[in-house]
């Protein structure tokens, strides 16, 4: 590349731990009630850059339980919170990151949100009934890395996946609904967890993910949006699952996620020069996780800069970590 | 933040902020409080107003407010004092969306009270103020989804609901939510074939028209795209799934020698036996295949019980390409010849993903003449390693027999009887997109190669095949220009290129005899070979027409994927050494070749990079479908292998029966173990890496 931008990877993970720290500020508070999807955003960072022992697992291990709602089985966003899906996948992952899993009482986890299974195979995100695909995948995720699917109608739950395939060859949040990246990500992620990617057309998907790809080199989510970094992760772990990721110019798209990269104060916003927020520095460097990091990156390792550690497409885990659950027993 | 400048802040702001932060987190407390404590007064209900006013996203608020709705909804009876609790719910749902048009809370909040059905509902404001969001943000998809939620509702019509999306297209046409809509209407409406909606063919010629319209109005916009090519498919592919190629083929004379079964070597009567494969090729995925979906006649002797396979990697049960294998087990005499008729008579059995049945019928028969012979079956033995033939030229070797033509005949599916409207239609459109693509729009010299392949498609149901090569030459000069004019996916021009230039160098024979050749290997029976080295081939296509090959020449390609290569069953000699192949997962179609005994997969990228794309492609641990994990722990224990770090190369190498391997030039064949791993997997191996196996 031509502009010697770097990962800087050291701010990054400063700023994270400070993000952990700073819980008073306006932002952190209209964010509270997601604490446990930062939470699971910022400790993965920190896993793919070799930095996870940079907080007290143990510390982090109580307040997820903290989220915990006995009676129901399922997570609240923070403590106080509601339980709902989006925050027991969350603390499912942090505490698969740690390999701590035995704090759970796994049954009981898996119960609620196999209780949240609908008739037409559907999931809903809490008791109040929400239907989305989201919520799918959430709920097939966290049975699976949990060695409970067996509790679910798993064939529904697909037919439901593939009831909301649109022509473009995308997903939607429900039957009908118009595809978006983000969305497509969970039905794919859905479908290759439950080994059905055959409902999949790879080549007409492919070719409109690919398109996400704008002139700045960013990934946006739908046609004629603009370029947002936190898209180079719905985008890449799509086309990776697809076996389709070598359709987009990697290094372009490596360049506009270096260029969102606040250097002096660590962190990646969704477009150059805007603010950072803990969401982007997640998806900013698990876009990069995926992309085969040019060569003065692996010089650069050699000079005590740590790369980055590959990323399962599916599971949103670190390889290391979902190979760790499926291959050892 | 989302599209919030970067900027330090100043000490003033600090304290501003630090005061917002405070009666924030007052509030929240507070919500929380009464949440907790079910308090659900009007002065507490009012704090969650407050909160979600600020913050709509603060999910337990809406929850808080469900619960309060219910439990004061239950005191009341007057319906006009019901209606005002709900109206006052519909309110902090509007306040919360004009403070954020995409907050998920607020627009379930809405949906939920409608469904809640306590009080009538004002539909004329519903859709009024959706209009109003939907005129902020033309796009917003949680709009359009209450949209069809409100349709669905109310019981809107399909065809009112299409005309609705006209009204958004013609405001602008760069609307891609409008055409999703329209595009899952007009599905609806041609499934439901309702009672006075005109023909596919006329509905579909209007579409063509009204999107090539916007196209053309700016062909870089993206909206119409991909619901022109989703009309391309709709008019370029038949309704029903048609058979299109086989092995055997109509009339082909086999002859095999058999092969005298060793435990009946020392009985009196010896009994030999042979395994023929028989395959047939779809144009799209069927299932249903089956002993009475598919009628096999013959005078030779196998097992009654015909299972047909999908040869497939998932396990769906649809596939294009199924197999059946003949375990012949005639008693021989002498040299005789036995005929097989197969037919498919019209099946609902027989059906595609989309639900069509099959119903082209097709009878076909080949012969095939037993040789017994006793002598040795040099091909199973591999004395020597096999080397392939290298040079480019073999074209020259004398003393070969020629190719059997008939192996090339490609069983004709019926022509459908509207693919003429078809074939004008493409024509039209192709006319129309010449001129696009003469200026250098990407979208129309795409658009053009996808018309004329389509073209060319529709051409080999019977018609000019030197035709077919036409499109498929203007297709193979658009892809290079795609590739300077849109560097940016050139991979993706070079994969669409590969499929068509499969097309073209298979669809004539006179093309197609030049990569034909019949080799000979000691000890062995003459083979059907197919080069097709150094074509900058990225994958492979147009397997159909290779079903008869028994060695296949694929090396100095560029090939990253093999899917297609399962549907030759006949396969023994394989070289895909010097391509991009990266994973043994992406290798997982060669699993089901039972006949393959020879692989050279030298110099290709297998272990050379920390993501492998087809780890979910390929039936493995993390999607849950292999009984892997047993076999990993037998191997961990037995044999002290790293599962972890093989568990790809197990899954590969267990299930092929190879006397012949070269992987050398690998970044994973200098792995540790590797080789002792190989030799485990493969007992029968006697050559790996030119050297023998001890």
């Amino acid at each position: 590349m031509a502009d010697e931008v770097e990962l800087a990877a050291d701010q990054h993970v400063r700023y994270i731990v400070t993000v952990e720290k700073k819980k008073d500020s306006f932002e952190s508070l209209v964010m509270e009630h997601i604490r446990l999807n930062g939470a699971y955003w910022g400790l993965t960072t920190l896993d793919l850059l070799h930095k996870l022992h940079a907080v007290d697992a143990a510390e982090v291990v109580d307040w997820i339980m903290s989220c915990y709602h006995p009676e129901s089985g399922g997570f609240g966003g923070n403590v106080g919170h509601d339980p709902h899906v989006l925050y027991t996948l969350s603390a499912v992952q942090v505490l698969c990151l740690f390999d701590r899993l035995d704090v759970l009482d796994v049954d009981k986890v898996a119960d609620y949100v196999a209780g949240l299974q609908n008739k037409d195979g559907s999931f809903s995100g809490d008791i109040w009934g929400e239907v989305d695909t989201r919520f799918s995948y959430i709920a097939l995720c966290t049975l699976s890395l949990l060695h409970r699917l067996h509790k679910i109608d798993v064939q529904k739950a697909v037919d439901f996946v593939v009831s909301c395939k649109n022509l473009d060859g995308g997903f939607g949040a429900m039957p009908g609904g118009e595809s978006h990246a983000g969305q497509i990500f969970c039905c794919v992620g859905a479908l290759a967890i439950t080994g059905s990617l055959h409902h999949i057309d790879r080549d007409l998907l492919g070719w409109w993910l690919c398109e996400r790809q704008c002139k700045d080199g960013g990934l946006n989510g739908r046609p004629e949006k603009l370029a947002d970094v936190c898209y180079s992760w719905w985008v890449l772990s799509s086309l990776v699952m697809i076996d389709r990721v070598h359709w987009i110019d990697k290094e372009k798209l490596t360049k506009f996620i270096l260029n969102c990269q606040d250097k002096e104060n660590g962190g990646i916003s969704d477009r150059p020069d805007n603010a950072v927020d803990i969401y982007h520095t997640y998806f900013g460097i698990a876009g990069a996780a995926f992309i085969p990091i040019p060569w003065h990156f692996y010089r650069l390792s050699l000079m005590e800069y740590p790369g980055v550690k590959p990323l399962d497409p599916a599971y949103a885990l670190p390889l290391h970590v979902v190979n760790r659950i499926f291959l050892k027993k | 933040m989302h599209g919030r400048p970067r900027r330090p802040a100043k000490p003033e702001d600090d304290e501003a902020a630090s005061a917002k932060a405070a009666k924030l987190r007052d509030l929240q407390a507070q919500v929380l409080h009464n949440h907790h404590a079910r308090t659900y007064t009007k002065e507490s209900i009012g704090l969650s107003f407050k909160l979600l006013e600020t913050n709509p996203e603060a999910y337990t608020a809406w929850n808080y407010r469900k619960l309060a709705l219910q439990h004061n909804v239950k005191e009341l009876s007057d319906p006009q004092a019901i209606k005002s609790a709900i109206d006052d719910e519909l309110r902090v749902a509007e306040v919360a969306l004009r403070q954020n048009p995409k907050s998920y809370g607020a627009w379930y909040h809405r949906k939920w009270l409608l469904n809640q059905k306590l009080a009538p509902v004002d539909f004329k404001y519903e859709l009024g103020l959706l209009d109003k969001l939907l005129k902020v943000d033309a796009r917003n998809f949680h709009g359009w989804n209450y949209r069809r939620f409100l349709a669905r509702f109310m019981g809107l019509p399909d065809d009112e609901e299409l005309k609705y999306t006209m009204d958004k297209i013609s405001d602008n046409f760069s609307n891609y939510s409008a055409w999703h809509n329209r595009s899952i209407l007009l599905s609806n409406l041609l499934i439901q074939q309702s009672k006075g909606f005109e023909s596919k063919q006329k509905i579909f010629s209007e579409e063509f028209e009204l999107v090539t319209q916007a196209l053309f109005t700016d062909p870089s916009d993206q909206s119409g795209w991909f619901y022109h090519l989703w009309l391309l498919a709709q008019t370029s592919s038949p309704d029903n799934p048609q058979l299109i190629a086989s092995w055997p083929s109509n009339a082909a004379k086999l002859s095999f020698s058999f092969i005298k079964e060793k435990a009946e070597q020392h009985t009196l009567s010896s009994v030999w036996s042979r395994t023929v494969p028989i395959v047939l090729y779809f144009n799209e995925p069927v299932k249903g295949l089956n002993h009475s979906s598919v009628n096999l006649k013959s005078d030779l002797e196998f097992g009654k019980d015909i299972q047909w396979r999908p040869l497939t990697m998932a396990d769906s049960g649809y596939s294009k390409c199924w197999a059946t294998y003949l375990q012949i087990t005639n008693e021989c005499s002498s040299l005789q010849e036995y005929s097989v008729e197969m037919s498919i008579p019209c099946s609902d059995d027989i059906v595609s993903r989309s639900g069509s049945n099959y119903n082209c019928p097709v009878h076909f028969t080949f012969y095939i003449e037993l040789i017994s012979n006793n002598a040795a079956q040099g091909l199973d033995t591999f004395d020597k390693p096999v080397a392939w033939n290298c040079s480019d030229s073999f074209q020259s070797h004398g003393n070969r027999d020629p190719i059997p033509l008939d192996l090339l005949n490609i069983t004709s599916a019926l022509v459908e009887h509207d693919s003429d409207w078809h074939f004008e239609r493409l024509s039209e459109e192709i006319d129309l997109f010449r001129e696009l693509a003469d200026d250098n729009s990407k979208f129309g010299k795409l658009t053009l190669a996808r018309l004329l392949l389509a073209c060319a498609a529709i051409k080999s149901r019977g018609r000019s095949l030197i035709e077919r090569k036409g499109y498929c030459e203007e297709a193979l000069g658009l892809f290079t220009d795609l590739i300077h004019l849109d560097p940016s996916h050139k991979q993706y021009y070079e994969d669409e290129r590969s499929l068509a230039l499969m097309d073209k160098l298979t669809c004539d024979m006179e093309t197609f005899t030049k990569h034909c050749s019949v080799q000979v290997q000691p000890n062995s029976a003459p083979l059907h070979h197919v080069q097709f080295r150094r074509l900058s081939v990225t994958r492979i296509g147009f397997a159909e027409r290779l079903l008869w090959v028994q060695m296949l020449d694929l090396s100095h390609n560029s090939l990253r994927s093999v899917e297609g290569l399962e549907a030759l069953q006949r396969l023994v000699f394989l070289n895909i050494s010097n391509n991009q192949i990266s994973s043994f997962t992406a290798l997982e179609p060669l699993t089901k070749i039972i006949s393959l005994k020879v692989l050279d997969l030298s110099f290709n990228e297998i272990g050379a990079h920390s993501i492998d794309t087809a780890r979910y492609i390929c039936p493995s641990p993390f999607s849950h479908k292999t009984e892997a994990s047993e076999a990993f722990e037998e191997y961990q224990e037995v044999n002290n292998i790293n599962v972890t770090e093989y568990w790809d190369a197990i899954l590969f190498f267990r299930s092929l029966k190879l006397a012949q391997l070269d992987i050398r030039g690998n970044a994973v064949a200098s792995k540790d173990g590797f080789r002792t791993l190989v030799v485990t997997l493969i007992p029968c191996l006697k050559w790996f890496d030119g050297e023998g196996v001890s």
